[in-house]
């Protein structure tokens, strides 16, 4: 991918889909203009866009979300502990395994377990198998094309075959990660509470090291690549919310911190994180109390854990130009690209000190109790709460996927860049809109199968 | 040496979690080949072009849950010379058919603060239901090297070669020990159509019946089974109540256990 640059082909194919797709409606006969999308492409999901502009002043701005309700919270009442993790990972063809491990953390916490060593290294593992499969798929066919001009990665791949190539590669090694240790890689079936239901032999892990340190290699060309690519600069400041722990880049575990000095542990995520329901959507909208819109996605995690990032990640950041602390969600694409080194160098890590456990699992004793999970989905936090009775039963099921925290950030963003590019031709803004939009990497599907019993009272 | 144009795919998403259709996206090494045979006309998930129809190919990813939906799939068929459903949604209706068993109001009220703005219809249901559809493949997820098996029969005009004998038959082409004789762990695959390639037991564990009720299963005879071992009848009545909930069979046994 090396010597790959792109040419710079902005805004100059601007695409017939665009104008299909967005309807530029004049109202009142002059000054009201609308931006619509009805069905955004290259996001997982159903989901819309409508802007409306009066004059220099944008008035409205909706994401839309439209994806069915599935009311997975209702119909996990009723269900034995052990099936959380397998019903859960059906709201997300994406990131099941993130699904399986909210549930299964915030069951073993109820049931009053911790898992450690070996099994919480292949949780780990599953973990940075996940990531690189996601994060190859937005980086290089739901992203990239937006930058340089195409309508998808498979037009980009007649321009640069190498590079789309090499891409799906590091996403197959992801996958292949998921597919040995989850037994396929979407909805994995090996994931149970309390560890897995068998461990491969080391022996079948090794084929994977050799690959791994080609995708991680792979992955740094890939980053400064990416850094070659046209980003709008667009700063603004967020508060940024991941987990964050002492010595480790977050996957399962850790305190929930903001970049404006929120610190709690994950029992207290319904204290200061709440949702509300809009009318134009079947996802429910989160702020944090008294504080607002909140960011959460491989941006957050970067600004609040740089310093757990491996000493190649951090090097690969630096190479490439990105700050510390990035508050451009532009540069989503950077930090996901980092992001990939990360989990190839932490696979390779783990799989180069690997022991396999005594037992896959540990052996659980259902007990009457509430549990919290969070854990960090490759786009940002999910939140799990289980109350469950002596049997094992589920009671009662939250919720919060990454998607439904960042629809109002979302939101705020479309409303800043309309207003600040007022006078880009249509066509262009609509594309850019959905391209700050795919900043977040949204998956619908999981946004809004969603519930929570809450009534707002404020 | 080809005259005709390209065969032009389309692809299709209601209710789902966009796992099947991201089956074609994980089939990484076979991607670029698949986009040499046919025209990728309609696939938002991975594009923004769109080419207009009619389709030569539809694939038909989720269960039709809302009056919207009812009459979108309608438009799809019309566009669409074949189509197939793909995946235990679009199949069966998926998990989220479990309210079909429910009174949907409730579970809206429960999951949404304000429901008089979700738009729901009472029950969710395959596509088969509303359309006619060419072929049904199985699965949640669906078998990737299957849905290939399946565009390449209907590019060339044959049958698709998709078996639908039980896990069992899978199983014992792995040498895998029989979970449920050797180690009393409660197991679907004796009603549950092949595809996985016996998975869960090749991980030790049951059968969860992904790919839906195999021909002509014996729905009745396993719940015995079950019973023997020791299962009570809420556990007979979730085992036949997942991805597959509301394929008739599956149905039909977790209803006579409910009585």
């Amino acid at each position: 991918m090396k010597g790959k640059t792109p040419p710079a082909k902005t805004s100059k194919s601007l695409p017939p889909a665009a104008k299909k797709n967005s309807k530029a409606a004049r109202r009142d006969g002059s000054s009201t203009r609308v931006i619509q999308v009805d069905y955004l492409a290259r996001v997982e999901g159903e989901g819309g866009l409508y802007i409306k502009i009066s004059g220099n002043e944008v008035r409205e701005v909706q994401f839309k979300i439209f994806e069915p309700p599935r009311f997975f919270e209702a119909f996990l009442r009723g269900r034995l502990y052990r099936e959380a993790p397998d019903i859960t990972a059906r709201i997300c063809g994406i990131c099941p395994v993130a699904y399986q491990m909210s549930a299964s953390h915030a069951i073993e916490k109820a049931f009053g377990v911790t898992i450690i060593g070996p099994i919480r290294d292949l949780r780990r593992l599953l973990y940075c198998g996940e990531w690189i499969e996601s994060h190859a798929l937005h980086v290089l066919m739901l992203h990239a094309p937006d930058f340089l001009g195409y309508q998808d990665a498979i037009q980009m791949a007649k321009d640069h075959p190498d590079l789309v190539q090499t891409g799906l590669k590091i996403k197959k090694i992801g996958n292949d990660i998921v597919n040995l240790l989850g037994g396929r890689e979407i909805h994995p079936i090996n994931v149970q509470v309390g560890g897995f239901y068998r461990v491969p032999p080391r022996k079948q892990f090794e084929p994977l090291i050799e690959r791994l340190k080609w995708a991680r290699e792979q992955a740094v060309g890939l980053a400064k690549w990416c850094a070659t690519l046209p980003i709008p600069s667009f700063e603004y400041d967020y508060e940024f919310a991941a987990l964050h722990h002492p010595t480790e880049y977050p996957f399962n575990e850790g305190r929930i911190r903001t970049s404006k000095g929120l610190d709690i542990p994950v029992e207290d995520f319904e204290k200061y994180f709440i949702e509300e329901h809009v009318p134009h959507s079947t996802s429910l909208q989160a702020r944090l109390k008294e504080r607002g819109a909140y960011f959460v996605g491989p941006t957050a995690r970067y600004n609040l854990n740089y310093d757990q990032l491996s000493p190649l990640a951090q090097e690969t950041a630096k190479a490439i130009g990105l700050s510390h602390f990035s508050r451009n969600p532009f540069e989503s694409i950077l930090v996901r690209a980092v992001e990939i080194v990360y989990a190839c160098d932490e696979a390779l890590r783990i799989l180069e000190h690997f022991h396999p456990p005594d037992r896959p699992a540990i052996p659980l004793q259902p007990q009457a109790a509430t549990g919290y999970g969070c854990t960090e989905a490759p786009r940002g936090m999910l939140y799990h709460r289980y109350t469950l009775d002596r049997e094992g039963i589920i009671l009662d099921a939250r919720i919060v996927p990454p998607t439904s925290q960042n629809q109002k950030i979302i939101e705020n963003d479309l409303l800043r860049f309309v207003s600040a590019n007022l006078k880009m031709p249509k066509d262009e803004l609509t594309w850019k809109c959905e391209q700050a939009i795919r900043n977040y990497d949204p998956c619908i599907s999981c946004s809004c199968h969603f519930l929570k019993l809450r009534i707002e009272r404020e | 040496m080809k005259k005709r144009p390209k065969p032009k795919l389309a692809v299709w998403k209601f209710a789902s979690c966009d796992g099947c259709q991201l089956s074609l996206l994980d089939c990484e090494e076979e991607l670029l080949a698949v986009v040499g045979e046919v025209e990728i006309a309609n696939f938002p998930e991975a594009s923004r072009a769109v080419v207009k129809g009619p389709y030569d190919l539809s694939l038909v990813e989720g269960s039709i849950t809302t009056p919207h939906d009812a009459e979108r799939i309608h438009q799809v068929r019309r566009m669409s010379t074949s189509l197939i459903s793909i995946g235990a949604c679009a199949t069966a209706g998926g998990i989220q058919s479990l309210r079909n068993f429910k009174n949907v109001q409730d579970f809206t009220a429960l999951v949404y603060p304000s429901p008089q703005y979700i738009d729901t219809l009472k029950k969710s249901t395959p596509i088969a239901d509303h359309v006619f559809v060419d072929f049904e493949l199985r699965g949640c997820p669906i078998n990737k090297y299957q849905l290939l098996e399946v565009i390449s029969a209907y590019l060339n005009n044959r049958k698709p070669n998709i078996p639908n004998y039980s896990v069992c038959m899978e199983c014992k082409r792995q040498g895998n020990v029989c979970v449920m004789v050797a180690h009393g762990i409660p197991c679907m695959g004796p009603v549950t159509q092949a595809g996985c390639n016996a998975l869960c037991p090749s991980y030790q564990r049951g059968c969860f019946a992904c790919f839906g009720p195999k021909e002509s299963s014996n729905t009745s005879s396993l719940s015995e089974w079950f019973i023997q071992t020791g299962m009570k009848k809420d556990d007979v009545i979730r085992a036949f109540r997942g991805f597959n909930a509301y394929a008739e069979p599956f149905r039909r046994e977790s209803e006579a256990y409910e009585r």
